[in-house]
C-alpha cells in the first residue's frame, strides 16, 4: 500500500488483530506436524527406518511395514498419471486455443463444478458401475490379449489397483484442465501471432505455445499428482484392500490414504495406531514436498497472477 | 529460453513451409492435433457424464419426503431415511465453518491489506501448502487434536478437521474480493481524515461483503461433501444426536457404511445419499459460482 497515513494505537491493534488470524496457518500446520508426529512417535521407536521398506503388515504378530501401501500410492497415481495427463492437456489445448471463447468457459465452469463432487461419490460410481465393467468386458479382454505381460496377469476382480488408477484418472483431471488453461491462456499473444505469421499450421503453433507454458503445465501435472497421492474415499472402496505387492495391476491392493481410512477405527493396540499415523506422517511429508513443487512452478509461469487455486 | 525456443520452431516452420509432400504432411498433422484435442475433451466429458447419469438412475428412485424425515431402519429392515445425518452433517460442517470463517476472513483481510511484505508471502505460500495436505491426514490431526484429549468421537471433532479444510479456501478467495475494492474508496476515506483500521472496517469490508460471503459459502459447501477426516472424529451414529460431545451421524460416512453394506436396499439409499449430496454441494456451488463471477466482473 503506497499510502501512508498517521500511526495511531487503533491501527495498530487493528493490524495486530489481523496479523494474528494470519499467523493461525502457521500454528495450524505446525499443529498438524506436531500431532502426526507425536502420534507416531512409538512406531519410529519401534521401527526405524526399516518401517518404510518392511513388506510385512501384521496387527497379529504387531509388526509393521509400510512398503506395500507406499507401492499401492505410486502405482495408483502413476496410472492415474499415465491416464489424465495425455487427455487433460488436449482439453486444456481445445479449451484455451480452439474453442470459441464462451465455449471454453463454459466447458471450464462444468469442470470446476465437476470438481466439486465429492469422492465418495466417484467411490460409490466406480464399486458399483466401473468395477462390473471392468470385470465383465476390459480386464477379460486384457488378460486374453496381453496376459503374457506380467502387468496384466490374474483373475479379472474388476475391484483392483487399475480400477483405482481409472477413478483417480477421472478426478484429477479437472485439475490438470483448469490450470493448464490458465497457464496457456496466460502465454503472450505474440507467440502464437508470430508463429501463424511464419506460416505455421495451427497445431504447430499450438506447438509453440505448449513449449512456452512447459513449467506452468508441468505443475498443474505435478498439483494432480499431489492429489493423487493423497485421495482417500474413492480409492478405499474400489483397490480392494490387500497388503500384498503384486507386478499385475488386475490384483487388489491398498494405498497409503486407503489403509488409514480402513483400519484406524479397528485399531485396537497402541502399536498398531502408532503405525497408521505414521503413514499418515509420511503421506503429510510427501504431499508437502509435491505441492511445494508445484505452486512454485505455477506461480512462476503465471507469473504470480493465479490468485486462489481452488 | 522461451524466446530462443519459439525462435528456433518458427525458423523450422519457415524451413519446411516449401515443397508439395511437406505440405502435405504438415496438413494431415494440423488436423491429427486437432482432432486428438476434441477427442481429448469428448474422452474427459464421457465418465463425468455417465457419473451424473447413474447417479440419478439408481438414486432417485429412493429419493422421497421419507428419506430426509425419516430415522435409518434396524438393520435387515427395509426403508428407513438419513435424518440424523442431514441433520449431522449440518451441524458439524456449521461448527467447522464457527471455526474457519472468521479467522479465515481476518487473515484474508490482513494479506489483502497490509500483505506487501515477504511475511505475508510466506502466509500465502503455506496457505496454498495447506490446502494441499489430504484430508484424511487432516483427520488424524483432528483425532489427536480433539479425540483423544476429550476421551471420546465427537461432532466437535469432526467440525476441527472440517474447518482446517475450509480455511486455506476461505482466506485466499476472501483475499481475493477484497483486492477487487477499487484503490478510490481507500484513497477517498483517508482523504476525508478516517484512520486506516477505520477504511478498511467500514468502507473496503462492507463493499467486499458479497464476494466474501459468496467465497466462503463455497469453501463450507465443499467441506460437506468431505468423508475420510469425518470417518474418526465425528465417527458416526445410527440414532438421533445432535451433542456437540457426542459421536454423530453425517451424510458422507452413512453413504460409505450403506454401500459398502451387504443388503440391496442399503445399497439402493446409498445412492440416494449421493445424488442429495451431488445435488446440494453443486447447486450451492453452482450459485454461488456464478454470483462470484458476477462480482468479480463488477
Amino acid at each position: 500500500m503506497s499510502l501512508q497515513s498517521r500511526r495511531l494505537p487503533a491501527d495498530e491493534i487493528y493490524r495486530g488483530l489481523l496479523l494474528a488470524a494470519a499467523t493461525s496457518v502457521f500454528l495450524v500446520v505446525a499443529l498438524i506436524v506436531f500431532e502426526a508426529a507425536r502420534g507416531a512417535g512409538l512406531s519410529i521407536r519401534t521401527f526405524g527406518f526399516g518401517f518404510l521398506t518392511g513388506t510385512d503388515w501384521d496387527p497379529v504378530a504387531d509388526h509393521y511395514g509400510a512398503l506395500p501401501y507406499i507401492y499401492g500410492t505410486v502405482v495408483t497415481s502413476a496410472i492415474a498419471l499415465i491416464l489424465a495427463v495425455p487427455v487433460g492437456i488436449g482439453s486444456a489445448v481445445f479449451l484455451a486455443e480452439l474453442a470459441h471463447r464462451r465455449v471454453g468457459s463454459a466447458v471450464s465452469f462444468v469442470m470446476e463444478l465437476l470438481a466439486a463432487i465429492p469422492s465418495i461419490v466417484y467411490g460409490i460410481w466406480g464399486f458399483f458401475v466401473l468395477a462390473p465393467f471392468l470385470r465383465g468386458a476390459i480386464e477379460p479382454w486384457l488378460i486374453q490379449h496381453f496376459g503374457f505381460l506380467p502387468l496384466f496377469r490374474g483373475a479379472p476382480f474388476g475391484i483392483g489397483i487399475l480400477n483405482a488408477g481409472i477413478i483417480l484418472a477421472i478426478m484429477i483431471v479437472p485439475t490438470i484442465i483448469s490450470i493448464s488453461r490458465e497457464v496457456l491462456l496466460a502465454t503472450p499473444q505474440s507467440l502464437r501471432e508470430a508463429s501463424l505469421a511464419l506460416g505455421a499450421t495451427r497445431a504447430e503453433a499450438i506447438g509453440v505455445t505448449l513449449g512456452a507454458a512447459r513449467p506452468g503445465i508441468l505443475g498443474s501435472v505435478i498439483l494432480a499428482l499431489g492429489r493423487a497421492l493423497g485421495e482417500t474415499m474413492a480409492v478405499t472402496m474400489v483397490i480392494g484392500n490387500t497388503n500384498r505387492i503384486t507386478g499385475s495391476i488386475l490384483d487388489p491392493g491398498a494405498t497409503m490414504a486407503s489403509v488409514i481410512a480402513n483400519e484406524f477405527t479397528e485399531a485396537t493396540g497402541t502399536l498398531y495406531l502408532s503405525a497408521l499415523i505414521e503413514i499418515a506422517l509420511v503421506l503429510f511429508a510427501v504431499t508437502i514436498v509435491v505441492n511445494a513443487i508445484a505452486r512454485v512452478l505455477v506461480y512462476w509461469a503465471t507469473g504470480g497472477k493465479r490468485e486462489a487455486v481452488a | 529460453m522461451t524466446r530462443a525456443r519459439s525462435t528456433a520452431a518458427a525458423a523450422a516452420v519457415v524451413r519446411s513451409a516449401g515443397g508439395g509432400f511437406l505440405r502435405v504432411r504438415r496438413n494431415l498433422w494440423d488436423r491429427l492435433v486437432v482432432v486428438a484435442c476434441y477427442m481429448s475433451v469428448a474422452l474427459v466429458l464421457l465418465p463425468l457424464a455417465l457419473i451424473i447419469w447413474h447417479l440419478l438412475a439408481h438414486g432417485i428412485s429412493g429419493l422421497s419426503i421419507k428419506f430426509f424425515t425419516h430415522m435409518p431402519a434396524p438393520v435387515g429392515e427395509a426403508g428407513g431415511g438419513m435424518a440424523n445425518a442431514i441433520v449431522g452433517t449440518l451441524i458439524v460442517v456449521t461448527a467447522g465453518a464457527v471455526i474457519a470463517v472468521p479467522l479465515g476472513i481476518a487473515a484474508g483481510v490482513y494479506l489483502a491489506e497490509f500483505g506487501r511484505n515477504p511475511f505475508a508471502g510466506m502466509v500465502r505460500y503455506t496457505t496454498d501448502l495447506l490446502s494441499g495436505v489430504p484430508s484424511i491426514v487432516v483427520g488424524v490431526a483432528a483425532y489427536g487434536l480433539v479425540v483423544l484429549s476429550m476421551g471420546r468421537f465427537s461432532a466437535i471433532a469432526g467440525g476441527v478437521a472440517l474447518g482446517i479444510l475450509m480455511l486455506p479456501t476461505v482466506i485466499r478467495s476472501t483475499e481475493e474480493m477484497v483486492r477487487l475494492v477499487p484503490q478510490s474508496y481507500r484513497h477517498a476515506a483517508l482523504a476525508l481524515g478516517a484512520p486506516r483500521w477505520k477504511v478498511t472496517q467500514q468502507v473496503v469490508l462492507p463493499a467486499a461483503r458479497a464476494g466474501i460471503v459468496t467465497a466462503s459459502m463455497l469453501a463450507v459447501a465443499r467441506a460437506a461433501g468431505e468423508t475420510a477426516p469425518l470417518l474418526f472424529t465425528a465417527l458416526g451414529n445410527r440414532f438421533w444426536s445432535t451433542k456437540l460431545d457426542q459421536p454423530i451421524a453425517t451424510l458422507p460416512v452413512f453413504i460409505y457404511d450403506y454401500a459398502r453394506a451387504p443388503y440391496d436396499d442399503w445399497n439402493r439409499q446409498a445412492w440416494t445419499g449421493a445424488l442429495v449430496l451431488v445435488l446440494v454441494v453443486t447447486l450451492i456451488s453452482g450459485v454461488l459460482r456464478v454470483t462470484a463471477r458476477r462480482v468479480r466482473s463488477r
